[in-house]
């Protein structure tokens, strides 16, 4: 059971043509900024990438710029403030992408429910606005809720901060965010890691991702942009 | 109108009275960020960030950024004694499951039945909608913080929301450059008044009928 690689781009080397692709972070805090390079490198197109934003910090506009995206899911596609734009906003004004607008807590819901194995879950998160279209609405106990589907991934991309050679990972701070539970939603699951250690160097009760839903990982230095450089 | 009513730094002390001790409180990007620096003197809050952090601290100088340390709105932040995180899924389970007692959005719009537009000005054709929706539906308490009328005039204080909504009936009070308005189910009821607007004043800038109640006082700030 090979886990470790030797670079980000050998670790994304099979992502294929129409993937459905998951990218941890919040703005660039946790985000895996060596793994989206390499993924641009690498070219796969018509891909499907879910996270949680785009140009704020973290390098996703990239593969918008290469148009290796077809449609993205996640809570903070648009940024409004700023004169600065994205590739991602100029695709989507000429209807050459899709872009589906999702409340951040039900993207981290629909990402866990994926990873545990549930066929969806109601939320009274979005009752009432243009998030509800298309969904069922159910009383519940008095209260509203509608229903909400799991999201799955071919590939996550996640960043950790140490990891061991089984794919157990631990995280630093606020760079924890999405990157857990994305780990549990893809059928591969690539890691990395500011630092590698030898397995057994993590203390067991710390240990925040079971290596269990880790398939790759590699070594990489965070990323050095901030978010209000962007 | 004689005055414009109060700064956003106002509106923000003002809001600052609606903690109280040893509340978990999530605090919106804009306006409500400035919250942090009105906390009553002797009580502690415990702030919440949506990217997965319970007990941060002030906003970090700049020898102090640890650039893995960031609040919701991107700031680097410094941590309080007793801090953790978590992970997203579970900062909105504390969220949605009514762990956080008071939350403090910005608004574009807020109905007399207490809709809450904020995520999408039409006009712009995008808008992101973040953590926005999950606060107010999960939040014990929503509060929003806003200008009462747009730039050109148009009231904020509505009939329906125009806007495409974030949450129906979820707003608790709103506090203003021009008012404190509590929405009941009788309606909009405006409980202070800013220093130098009268309650017409407050009328006249929205478009519900507004109700006067006995005890209308002027903000204390």
């Amino acid at each position: 059971m090979k886990k470790l690689y030797a670079s980000p781009a050998e670790a994304v080397a099979d992502v294929f043509d129409g993937a459905v692709v998951m990218i941890g972070g919040f703005g660039p805090v946790g985000s895996p900024a060596k793994l989206v390079f390499a993924l641009a490198d690498q070219g796969a197109r018509d891909l499907t990438i879910i996270s949680n934003n785009v140009g704020l910090g973290d390098r996703l506009d990239v593969l918008f710029e290469n148009r290796q995206v077809r449609k993205f899911i996640g809570s903070f596609p648009f940024r409004t403030w700023g004169s600065k734009t994205t590739f991602l906003v100029e695709q989507w004004r000429a209807g050459e992408i899709e872009v589906e607008v999702v409340p951040q807590g039900t993207v981290a819901e629909r990402i866990r429910a994926a990873g545990a194995g549930l066929g969806g879950f109601y939320t009274p998160t979005g009752v009432g606005t243009v998030v509800e279209q298309g969904k069922e609405r159910r009383t519940l106990n008095g209260r509203e809720y509608i229903l909400e589907m799991p999201l799955r991934a071919d590939f996550a991309l996640i960043r950790a901060h140490r990891a061991d050679k089984m794919g157990n990972l631990v995280y630093k701070e606020t760079a924890r965010n999405f990157n857990p539970v994305m780990a549990t939603a893809a059928e591969v699951t690539i890691a990395e890691a500011q630092e590698i250690v030898e397995t057994g160097a993590l203390d067991p009760e710390v240990i925040v991702t079971p290596g269990v839903y880790v398939n790759r990982i590699v070594q990489a230095e965070r990323d050095e942009v901030r978010w209000f450089d962007s | 109108m004689k005055s414009d009513g109060l700064t956003r730094e106002l509106i923000a002390l003002r809001v600052a009275r609606e903690l109280r001790d040893g509340m978990v409180v999530n605090l919106g990007i804009g306006m409500p960020t400035l919250v942090a620096n009105f906390i009553p003197e002797g009580i502690t809050v415990i702030f919440q960030a949506q990217n997965g952090l319970l007990g941060y601290g002030g906003i970090a100088e700049e020898e102090q950024i640890d650039p893995d340390l960031i609040n919701a709105g991107g700031q680097p932040v410094t941590l309080m004694p007793g801090a953790c995180f978590f992970h997203s899924a579970d900062s909105f389970a504390m969220i949605r499951g009514g762990h956080v007692d008071m939350t403090v959005l910005g608004g574009l719009q807020v109905s007399e039945k207490g809709d809450l537009a904020n995520w999408m000005v039409p006009e712009k054709g995008v808008g992101s909608i973040g953590g926005a929706m999950d606060l107010a539906a999960g939040a014990r308490r929503v509060v929003v913080a806003m200008e009462h009328t747009t730039k050109d005039g148009q009231p904020r204080i509505v009939t329906e929301c125009t806007y495409p909504t974030t949450a129906i009936r979820a707003v608790s009070l709103v506090v203003t450059n021009l008012a404190a308005i509590e929405v009941t189910p009788e309606g909009l009821v405006v409980r202070e008044v800013a220093p130098g607007i009268t309650f017409e004043d407050v009328q006249d800038a929205s478009e519900p009928r507004l109700i006067r109640p006995p005890d209308l006082r002027e903000m204390e700030l």
